[in-house]
């Protein structure tokens, strides 16, 4: 079932080094299998989703509720984050702040050697609760470096570390799996010849395996959902379990956040564990959400460490465009509805975060080199603003950053491009009338050496040469008429008139 | 260097919003964020606990109503009905509402691998919301602590009908002066959609959830 291995089977996800999104797009639109599991997947998803918004007729209110705390907590973002650290701090939580990716590695490899150490663990190994922001800082790699084994506890993750997979969704990273492929996986590396492949069977295969993981690691690493300035509690919400043991179990607890994870107060969850469950998951409510606030005495981790992560945040929150972007609650909804993810899958983005929300946050997270065809790798068809529970609008945000890759590209030699000497003359074309008339001229002479008849007549044209390839390369381009619109009106003016002054206006009723 | 990266970050946010925040501002500003949303649905107590019901059963949930003088009884089902022998029980459960004769053990702060060995865990919960089929825990008297309720493989939880909330927002209401305390929100057993997006019951926590709804405790 699962086909042969192929470049597909590594992606890379690292915008530096990626392919862009049309070549990435490109091999993949040929894994039919894979395309099959993304559209099986996410239409299961997206009538779950929209099954149980319906069932809700304050919806939009509570959209535009989460859209506005979310603006309203990132104007205040600074007195929010210290607020957060304040209370945080006060419940016996430790807070860490990291500017990149780099120093968030340093930081949390440092904490886990330290409570590897503390704790008396015999082996050098943790546990991980599936989190974007540690993939997005390549966390398992660093770990790995320092000589720490890192467990990724969640089901899809599990099913990505040992298949040396990468995560296709921010939601369900294995989506572009099927049951039989995880089960290949999986009576592999967990060596069980006899594995049934009943979702029953792969589920109670992972409890085994990690059961006894989560009794004996007594090191654990989190991300988070929402961190909650007023209390200074942590909110991470989850379907198996694997959450609550890592939480839970573990001596010491370290938990990775992006500083846009904060929200300003406990009441505010009344919205969020309404938009989240419903829009990620198609769920009224997914199985556990744990809130904790520092340590407790007998219940929980004795140790608790909080990593605050800038990592390109900031830089986005000083565009006052692309700021919205921050807002982002993570729920995947827009991936599941975009068809182009759709037809791609995760991997084509070259980024653990992927479809519409990757398209607009990892060229703002990453230089905009690394990610520049991204906001290309939209149809701009609004799905994705439709179904966001914050109402970011991602096809505003993509047009923004499409103007600002051709700003970045014509400046200095970047003018000297064709591109953007095509598009000035294009201009001085569009501003006359002559100009506009002797351009349609020329191009009428110039196709017709291109253009093959069809059946019923009708001239194509196939193929275009050198930079207007790309028009071509997916569908055909009718000729040029022979004639255009305005000659046409014209003549036909000018024959009526001749008619009308020798047969004397019969045109009457 | 940790300092550093604190006051780097901070500095970067405020010049992105064009100045530090003004607290006073930042109040009045959140007063104003819309909250037209529902927050109390009309139901009637009996819609309530039909929906509660409704949902969990969704969820595979078991719900058994019951009166409180019933309750020890229905708790002795439940475990038998699980095959649970080895049960736990939070120190400050109020043993009257134990049924005479099954051996429970008192949880007095076991370690990850003790906690494996029991079958059950039995405890009461904070409240319930109607809407999405929830229970809250706050390591709250007869509550125990987080791991309690998520090794042992079922979970029997004893819910008081007045405990009932139609609404998220009725939820927060209510748990607004306890927010600091541990709490975990249970929506039916362990699942997962992660196979092929369709949830199937059981990976990690607890299988199995019983929910014995009483009329009232004494």
């Amino acid at each position: 079932m699962s086909g042969p291995k192929s470049a597909l089977s590594q992606p890379k996800l690292d915008p530096r080094t990626a392919p862009a999104f049309p070549k990435a797009a490109h091999n993949l639109l040929r894994d039919a299998q894979l395309r099959k599991n993304v559209h099986h997947a996410t239409s299961v998803i997206q009538n779950k989703r929209a099954r149980v918004v319906s069932e809700l007729p304050d919806w939009e209110q509570l959209r535009v509720a989460g859209q506005r705390i979310r603006e309203h907590t990132m104007a205040h973002l600074d007195a929010y984050l210290e607020q957060f650290e304040q209370n945080c701090t006060r419940a016996g939580g430790i807070v860490h702040w990291a500017r990149n990716a780099e120093e968030a590695r340093q930081i949390v490899v440092h904490l886990a050697q330290q409570a590897i150490q503390e704790n008396a663990q015999p082996a050098p190994e943790i546990l991980k609760i599936k989190s974007m922001t540690t993939e997005e800082i390549g966390l398992n790699g660093a770990l790995e470096a320092a000589g720490i084994r890192p467990y990724e506890t969640d089901l899809a993750e599990l099913i990505i570390q040992l298949g040396h997979d990468k995560p296709s969704h921010i939601v369900v990273p294995a989506l572009h799996k099927n049951r039989q492929q995880i089960h290949e996986i999986f009576r592999r590396e967990m060596n069980l010849p006899n594995l049934g492949s009943s979702p029953e069977d792969l589920a109670d295969a992972a409890r085994l395996f990690l059961r006894e993981k989560f009794l004996r690691v007594a090191t654990a690493i989190s991300g988070a959902n929402f961190l909650i300035a007023e209390t200074g509690g942590v909110c991470i919400v989850e379907s198996e379990g694997n959450g609550r043991m890592c939480l839970t179990l573990p001596r010491t607890l370290i938990t990775v956040a992006g500083i846009d994870k904060v929200i300003p107060r406990f009441r505010d969850l009344e919205v969020f564990l309404q938009l989240l469950p419903r829009s990620a998951t198609g769920e009224r409510m997914n199985p556990y959400n744990s809130i904790w606030t520092g340590v407790y005495e007998n219940d929980g981790p004795r140790s608790f460490h909080v990593v605050l992560m800038d990592n390109a945040r900031t830089s986005v929150l000083a565009d006052s465009e692309g700021r919205q972007t921050l807002n982002c609650i993570r729920c995947g909804a827009c991936q599941n509805i975009c068809p182009v993810y759709r037809e791609t899958g995760g991997h084509a983005y070259g980024s653990v975060y992927a479809g519409p929300i990757g398209a607009i946050l990892t060229p703002q997270l990453q230089q905009m080199e690394h990610a520049r065809s991204l906001p290309y790798a939209s149809s701009l068809c609004g799905a994705c603003y439709e179904v966001c529970p914050v109402r970011i609008n991602i096809p505003e945000i993509l047009v923004h950053l499409r103007h600002r890759v051709v700003q970045h590209d014509s400046k200095g030699f970047g003018a000297l491009r064709p591109e953007p000497i095509a598009m000035k003359v294009m201009s001085r074309i569009f501003q006359s009338e002559s100009r506009f008339r002797a351009a349609q001229r020329l191009a009428r002479n110039a196709d017709r050496p291109l253009a093959r008849k069809d059946k019923t007549g009708k001239p194509w044209i196939h193929w275009l040469p050198g930079m207007l390839g790309g028009w071509t390369q997916s569908r055909d381009l009718q000729a040029l008429p022979d004639q255009t619109f305005r000659e046409w009106w014209e003549q036909r003016n000018r024959a009526e008139a001749k008619t009308n002054t020798s047969a004397g206006g019969t045109n009457g009723g | 260097m940790a300092a550093d990266a604190r006051s780097e970050i901070l500095s970067a946010i405020r010049s992105a919003n064009r100045g530090a925040t003004d607290l006073t501002h930042a109040e009045l500003d959140y007063a104003e964020i819309p909250r037209d949303y529902t927050r109390h649905a009309g139901l009637s107590r009996d819609e309530t606990i039909a929906l509660l019901t409704e949902r969990l059963v969704d969820y595979n949930a078991h719900v058994f109503p019951c009166g409180a003088d019933q309750l020890p009884s229905a708790i002795r089902e439940a475990l038998q009905q699980h095959g649970a022998s080895h049960v736990l029980i939070p120190g400050d459960f109020p043993r009257n509402l134990l049924p005479d004769g099954v051996d429970v053990t008192s949880d007095t702060n076991l370690a990850p691998a003790e906690l494996d060995r029991f079958d059950a865990a039995v405890t009461l919960c904070t409240l319930a919301v109607a809407e999405t089929g929830t229970l809250v825990l706050q390591g709250l008297a007869g509550q125990g602590r987080r791991a309690a309720t998520l090794v042992p493989d079922l979970h029997v939880c004893v819910l008081r009908v007045e405990d009932i909330v139609n609404t998220v927002p009725e939820a927060f209401d209510r748990l607004a002066s306890t927010a600091r305390r541990p709490l975990t929100f249970v929506s039916g057993p362990s699942a997962t959609a992660d196979i092929e997006m369709t949830r199937i019951k059981g990976v990690h926590g607890p299988r199995q959830l019983y929910i014995l709804l009483v009329q009232s405790l004494i």
